[in-house]
């Protein structure tokens, strides 16, 4: 593989401008001179998820900013709808894993630059595998893919060792409209903090699309929503990635339209709202990687104050950008709410566990809900599951739950769970 | 790289491992713990260690669709409570608001749901329904417009379908309590 070798005279001219001596208002811990450069370049190990719109944008600079340790994880094959923007494909590309072709063109392209690909699922790896990374960009455009990254990150903190905090940098684009954020797990607000701030995906109340469609959309949601359950029963599920089904939905659509005298449904705008598939802007792209590629770049050598913590680009309406500190939430699901570490008697009933909830002063929690992360311990409502699970009653915990297990907690008195980790005495 | 630990040891809130559980699943447990039901409404879980499917039966107690069960299916994805959980009525029913497929038609079910929503919200909507269907948001446009027509007609149909009878080429499901 290409090393350092590779560097030239004056490569990094204009980045070690800023390396080389602090400024004004640099942080008071940045090491000004060769230190910084070598972390950057021999040392930093920088994780990039998805190599699509923003991937491209990202991976390119990184590379060009002194990163050379990139890897990156993307699911996806290329689609030829990709080449548009998508700058690191080509035609002859299409079909091949996405992860795979951007790794070989940035190490093409930038010499001594070593991108390491991972064409599959996030969720493939495990903690160890996201431990051995600085930093973690995400360039994503699913909202369940980012939740699990942002969940990921905030469980591997361990109080115990502080190389288990990995800073996310997470950016998303819309059409034009962005967001560039810095999570740092446990200490800022994460992905889950901030669900309800999320455009709601469009969709359309059910009896327009039923009976007074006006749009080219409503008579592709009817096609799609009603017709295509009622007509295929509940079994045969609609794969929004066979072209054969989409043509099925276009022509039905098509036909709904003709009859309520709507234009506009072709064959991709099928796709589109049947995919949820909202139009991305190269130039939204990258804006939005440029951002975060400079924020992992600060947060790499401490050469400039990070974003705190949400930058924000609208560009619907003239050009916005507004950058706030989104606050962390005492009842988010991840980084929220509390742990606690519970030693107990082997011989310790679950019902003896929950009095204990109830009574510790500082606990105290109300009417205890307790599962583990294999099965439901003991649910107060609703009554069928409390029928379910009362047996468990009289079990001994240690019986449900190994030791260094965790059983989650909710009440309605806590904001939302309390985790307990369970040992015996 | 930037000392971030540091800032965590000024956090009061001290730092500690947390389950793997999903948070989805944690919300789910936490929606059907907090449930608090009427007696109208009841859930059943085919598989007590499954949270994200079961089905709801509404006994509305007053109204035109007093005596009657109705069973919904509800299935929530691992993406809850960003997408809202999918509800449909098992039985063929003679509603303005629910198809013959069982497709219902609730805003917060598709576009008015928001995370800040939860289980109880979506139950208490659909019970909603039997005492005030809404003839202006029709799925069931039929029954729509019978009900806007004339509503004692509509009243005898909706008892007759109750019973299982036909109405116009459908045959309706018997949903009479037992
Ligand atoms: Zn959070």
């Amino acid at each position: 593989m290409a090393t350092t070798s590779t560097d030239w005279p004056d490569r990094y001219y204009d980045i070690d401008q800023i390396l080389e001596k602090p400024g004004p208002r640099t942080d008071p811990d940045f090491l000004a001179g060769d230190g910084v450069k070598e972390f950057l370049r021999t040392k930093a190990k920088i994780l990039v998820i998805g190599a699509g719109g923003l991937g491209c944008e990202i991976l390119a600079n990184l590379a060009l900013t002194g990163f050379k340790d990139i890897h990156v994880i993307d699911m996806d094959t290329i689609d030829i709808s990709n080449l548009n923007r998508q700058f690191l494909f080509r035609p002859k590309d299409v079909g091949r894993p996405k992860a795979i072709v951007a790794a070989e063109f940035i190490m093409n392209r930038v010499p001594g630059v070593q991108v390491t690909p991972y064409y599959g699922k996030i969720q493939d790896k495990g903690d160890d595998y996201y431990l051995q990374f600085n930093l973690v960009i995400c360039g994503l455009d699913s909202v369940e893919a980012r939740r699990w990254m942002s969940a990921t990150l905030v469980n591997l903190v361990d109080p115990e060792n502080p190389e288990s905090l990995k800073p996310l940098i997470d950016g998303g684009t819309e059409g034009f409209r962005g967001q560039a954020r810095v999570i740092l797990p446990t200490i800022t607000s994460c992905y889950e903090c901030s669900l309800d701030m999320l455009n709601k995906p469009t969709a359309f109340p059910i009896c327009t699309i039923a009976n007074t469609p006006r749009q080219p959309e409503h008579c592709i949601e009817w096609a799609s929503v009603l017709e295509w359950p009622r007509i295929h029963g509940p079994d045969k599920k609609l794969d929004n990635d066979d072209p054969e089904h989409i043509t099925w939905l276009y022509n039905l659509a098509s036909a709904r339209a003709k009859e309520f005298n709507i234009e506009g449904v072709t064959w991709s705008l099928t796709q589109g709202v049947v995919k949820n598939i909202i139009p991305a802007i190269a130039s939204t792209n990258a804006i939005i990687a440029a951002s975060c590629c400079n924020e992992a770049f600060k947060i790499a050598t401490s050469s400039a104050a990070f974003l705190n913590n949400y930058f924000m680009l609208i560009g619907t309406d003239g050009v916005y950008s507004y950058t706030f500190e989104h606050e962390k939430r005492d009842d988010c699901p991840v980084c929220g709410g509390s742990s606690l570490d519970l030693p107990i008697s082997s011989e310790m009933t679950v019902e003896q566990l929950i009095e204990l909830l109830i009574e510790r002063q500082d606990v105290q929690i109300k009417k205890p809900s307790l599962s583990s992360d294999s099965t439901q311990i003991y649910l107060q409502a609703p009554p069928d599951l409390e029928a379910a699970t009362r047996p468990n009653l009289t079990k001994k915990v240690q019986d449900l739950v190994a030791a260094g297990g965790e059983i989650t907690v909710t009440s309605r008195s806590l904001p939302f769970s309390l985790s307990l980790r369970i040992s015996y005495t | 790289m930037i000392k971030i630990w540091s800032m965590k040891k000024n956090e009061d809130a001290a730092a500690k491992k947390k389950p793997k559980t999903s948070a989805a699943q944690i919300r789910v447990q936490k929606d059907l713990t907090e449930l608090d039901l009427p007696s109208t409404m009841k859930t059943h879980f085919a598989d007590p260690a499954d949270l994200l499917n079961f089905t709801l039966t509404i006994t509305p107690d007053e109204g035109m669709y007093k005596g009657g069960a109705f069973v919904f299916s509800f299935a929530i994805n691992t993406n809850y409570p960003h997408d809202p959980p999918k509800v449909k009525c098992t039985q063929t029913i003679y509603h303005p608001n629910v198809d013959l497929e069982g497709n219902v038609c609730l805003n917060i079910l598709r576009e008015d749901w928001k995370p800040v929503l939860n289980l109880n919200s979506v139950m208490v909507g659909l019970q909603y329904l039997f005492l005030e269907p809404n003839p202006d948001d029709p799925l069931n446009k039929e029954a729509a417009a019978e009900m806007s027509r004339n509503r004692d007609q509509f009243i005898s149909n909706v008892k007759a379908s109750m019973r299982g009878q036909h109405l116009k080429g459908v045959q309706y499901a018997n949903v009479l309590v037992r």
